[in-house]
Formats: C-alpha cells, sequence, structure tokens
C-alpha cells in the first residue's frame, strides 16, 4: 500500500499566542480508508506475527507511536 | 448463546503504578464511544439487518466484549493494589465513595453510561454508518490513550485494540458494499 498512514498540516501560528506552538499537526489515515472492500489472496502475516500485530493481513496493518515525551 | 474461552483475547501487561491511567481508560469502558457501547449496539441491530450481514454484526459485537474484558483488566490492575491517598491523588475519590475499587460502567469524566450513546435507526444504511463512525471514534481513543501512557507494555495492548477497531471499520465498509450490491463494481467498469 502506497497510501500514508499520518498527514500533516501547517495551522496558523499567531504572534501574540499564549503557548509555544506545535508548528506541524499530524492526524492518522489508516489503510481501511484506501480499501472499499479487500481483494482476495492477498498476503499474510505468519500465524504468530497476525496474533500479535491484531490483523492477519500486512496491507491492513497500521503502526501508531505515543506521542508522549515526544514535545507534540 | 455463546461458548466462553477463560482467557484474554492478547495479553494485558501494565508495567507502570498508575492508578490515574486507570480513570482515562474508564472511557472505553463505559464511554459512548468504548466497548460496552460497542458490543451493545452491534448485538442489538443486528436483528433488523439484512441476512447477509447478520454474521458480521454478531462476531464484532462479541468480539467487543472480548475487547471490554481486556480493558477491565487494565483497570483492575491499576488499582487493586492502590492506597486511597493514591487514589484520590488520581482523581479517583468520587469514584472510590461510589464504588470503592469495583469497576464502574462510566466514562473517564465519571459519567455513567446510557443507552443513549448507541442508536438502532432498523435502516441498514445508517446503521452501518453510525457503526463505522463507532470504530473511527474507538480507534481515535486509543490513539489518545496511547499518547497519556508511557508503559510500553499498557501501549502495546491498546495498540492491539486500536488495530482490531480499523479492521472492523473495513468490515463494515465493506457491509455497506454488499447491501449496495456493488461488490464487483470494479469489474464492471
Amino acid at each position: 500500500m502506497a497510501y500514508p498512514q499520518e498527514q500533516e498540516y501547517y495551522p496558523f501560528v499567531g504572534p501574540y499566542d499564549p503557548c509555544p506552538p506545535i508548528t506541524c499537526k499530524t492526524y492518522s489515515t489508516p489503510p481501511q480508508l484506501y480499501i472499499p472492500f479487500q481483494p482476495p489472496n492477498l498476503p499474510q502475516f505468519s500465524p504468530h506475527e497476525a496474533l500479535m500485530k491484531g490483523t492477519l493481513w500486512p496491507a491492513l496493518f497500521s503502526p501508531y507511536e505515543s506521542r508522549w515525551g515526544k514535545g507534540r | 448463546m455463546w461458548i466462553y474461552e477463560k482467557k484474554l483475547q492478547y495479553p494485558v501487561r501494565v508495567s507502570k503504578c498508575d492508578p490515574h491511567m486507570a480513570k482515562l481508560l474508564l472511557e472505553q469502558y463505559g464511554g459512548a464511544d468504548g466497548e460496552l457501547a460497542a458490543a451493545l449496539r452491534y448485538l442489538n441491530q443486528r436483528y433488523t439487518i439484512p441476512e447477509k450481514v447478520i454474521g458480521l454484526l454478531n462476531d464484532i459485537g462479541t468480539e467487543e466484549f472480548a475487547h471490554l474484558e481486556m480493558i477491565a483488566t487494565m483497570v483492575y490492575k491499576l488499582t487493586k493494589d492502590a492506597t486511597v491517598e493514591q487514589l484520590k491523588a488520581a482523581g479517583l475519590d468520587a469514584h472510590y465513595v461510589s464504588h470503592d475499587r469495583a469497576l464502574f460502567y462510566e466514562n473517564a469524566g465519571g459519567v455513567p453510561w446510557t443507552a443513549a450513546y448507541i442508536q438502532a435507526k432498523g435502516d441498514p444504511i445508517a446503521d452501518l454508518y453510525e457503526d463505522i463512525a463507532a470504530e473511527e471514534k474507538a480507534r481515535a481513543t486509543y490513539q489518545w490513550l496511547i499518547d497519556m501512557t508511557d508503559d510500553v507494555d499498557l501501549q502495546d495492548s491498546l495498540k492491539f485494540l486500536r488495530e482490531r477497531e480499523i479492521v472492523h471499520s473495513l468490515r463494515f465498509r465493506e457491509a455497506v458494499e454488499i447491501l449496495k450490491d456493488n461488490k464487483d463494481m470494479k469489474k464492471v467498469f
């Protein structure tokens, strides 16, 4: 899947804002948004990996990293 | 009729003593976009939906109860050994005076669960669109919960639950395509 799992945008930063700006804002765009109907015979994870990841299908896997401690 | 398997769908390990995180996790326990609301919504809607997608609502509704158990386990582990002083510091003093350390179906703000959170419109498309929205809102809630903790073991279980929301969302989207009778749209073009 070539689709990005995260998008970003740069909101307006005012000169008198009270807090230091977070200039780049992000939001998730996980794979289900780009697959209207799952086609047959897609590649699969191994059973163990699938149980760990929460899906059998690499095309449906969506990583997410905590924002904690990253100043976001 | 259900058959119960006496284990969690995915392991829940909590490594950091953080009773305040238990309070935040209640959003997915008894919140508007939580697992209880999801399970009850799908298992109720399934009676009045075309046969082709009854099984989907049945399976996903059942899985939501498995997720509810995982959240309950997290909350229990984070509160069972907390002193009353720790509970107060975590903002759980109002919870304590009503429930001791018992779990209760309420959101992170202490608002009790209500059936007004869910709908069964009887219109299959309206109901499935609500279900898709519910999955996306639950996915977002998991993201913000993952953001609020630095416990990597807790994050791990929450990431699994977030992924399940994504799979469920796709399955509901596919159900809409089936009801539109549009499954082979690509082949027609």
